[in-house]
């Protein structure tokens, strides 16, 4: 009797593991659910690396002493969630800077072929970035796919010669370790994310 | 012999589609993935399966039809490991199990799967046309609104397609009556 249906017992129970696994527990059904779970798990070691910021400045990308830093991937032209994206970054930073939190915020090009220095500036202005806590900066071309892997950054370009990506805000910690993600609207979560790690 | 030589069609159709899956949605889930199972179906055209074996089988093909229903599969699907696991996967472990359990299944489980496979298409649908952000990071909000309608147009055709049989009793020009296991020895 048992024989029977040792088979289809044994089936179920095989095809219900993969899928338990395939979902990370039926947690993440989606790839960015999966990364975000993922980095969280096991934060990711960021190489050092140096970006030119709307200065033309070298600046670092990983945090300097006792700082955290936040990173937006976007580019200059983008005309909807970035811009959108952008004002709420902004207003990250006018948290983190009331509450005293070391931090930095980078807004990452991923379009460096044409977002220049003074490209760079623009969208800054428009968006009150002061370029020394929260500046606008590009990779150079040789790094930057490296940079979207470890991110797990997908860039497509889209109909009307943009492009469309998973835009997050990616928290690297004080261990130069990419170890958190955020929907870019989620000012209050990073803040207290924030607030916590850094009493 | 046919058989194998329309298995192998379909699946070269299904490679020669590479570049189109990774432009647009509907291309890799409606059109490549469906060919990669059809090929499955076509090799195993001819063989029979065993009746202890087709619950067993079944389940090994719904799970498989479950995996590649993921939207992280179908990014996955488009990075090299996930590429082959994709070619390798959807003909074995989903055509040919199906070709072999389907004809044991009673006409009660052949309703039933068909009646989920018409509700998931619609959810999906739904799911795909309404969602707020991008469910697949590889293709863009368009191309996944554009997957959710051919969702629903695929429940429409199939209910359609299904309804005749069940309405209007098995028209006599097709082969392998839904009526039970009379071609395959039960």
């Amino acid at each position: 009797m048992a024989a029977r249906f040792l088979p289809s017992v044994l089936a179920a129970v095989a095809g219900g593991g993969i899928l338990w696994l395939a979902t990370d527990g039926a947690r993440a059904f989606t790839s960015e659910a999966a990364r975000r779970l993922d980095v969280l798990q096991s934060p990711r070691k960021v190489p050092e690396v140096l970006l030119e910021d709307m200065a033309s400045r070298q600046v670092p990308l990983l945090p300097q002493a006792g700082e955290v830093v936040l990173v937006e991937f976007i580019y200059t032209v983008c005309g909807d969630i970035c811009q959108t994206a952008a004002a709420d970054f902004a207003g990250i930073r006018d948290h983190l800077q009331a509450q005293g939190v070391q931090a930095r915020l980078l807004s990452v090009s991923f379009d460096p072929e044409r977002d220049t220095p003074e490209q760079m500036s623009i969208y800054g202005d428009a968006h009150e970035a002061d370029g020394i806590m929260w500046t606008i900066a590009r990779p150079s071309q040789k790094d930057l796919p490296g940079l979207l892997k470890l991110f797990d950054v997908t860039v497509i370009p889209d109909e009307w010669g943009g492009f469309q990506h998973n835009a997050a805000i990616h928290v690297i910690n004080g261990d130069g370790r990419f170890s958190a993600v955020y929907d870019t609207d989620a000012v209050q979560a990073v803040v207290a994310y924030l607030g916590e790690a850094q009493p | 012999m046919k058989m194998t030589v329309l298995a192998l069609l379909a699946a070269a159709e299904a490679i020669a589609l590479r570049q189109a899956a990774e432009a647009s949605p509907i291309q890799h889930v409606l059109v490549q993935m469906p060919l990669l199972v059809l090929a499955g179906v076509l090799i195993s055209w001819d063989m029979r399966g065993r009746r202890v074996w087709a619950v067993p089988l079944l389940l090994t093909a719904l799970t498989a039809f479950l995996f590649w229903m993921l939207p992280r599969s179908v990014d996955w699907a488009l990075t090299p490991a996930g590429e082959t696991a994709k070619y390798l996967s959807l003909p074995l472990l989903l055509g040919v199990p199906l070709r072999l359990s389907w004809p044991w299944l009673a006409p009660v489980l052949r309703g039933f799967l068909k009646a989920n496979a018409l509700s998931m298409l619609g959810v999906l649908g739904f799911l795909y046309t309404h969602a707020p952000l991008r469910i697949c990071n590889s293709y863009l909000v368009s191309a996944q609104q554009d997957l959710g309608f051919a969702f629903l147009q695929l429940a429409v055709v199939l209910a359609c397609i299904w309804a005749v049989p069940v309405l209007f009793g098995h028209p006599r020009w097709l082969p392998s009556g839904s009526a039970g296991c009379s071609k395959c020895g039960a």
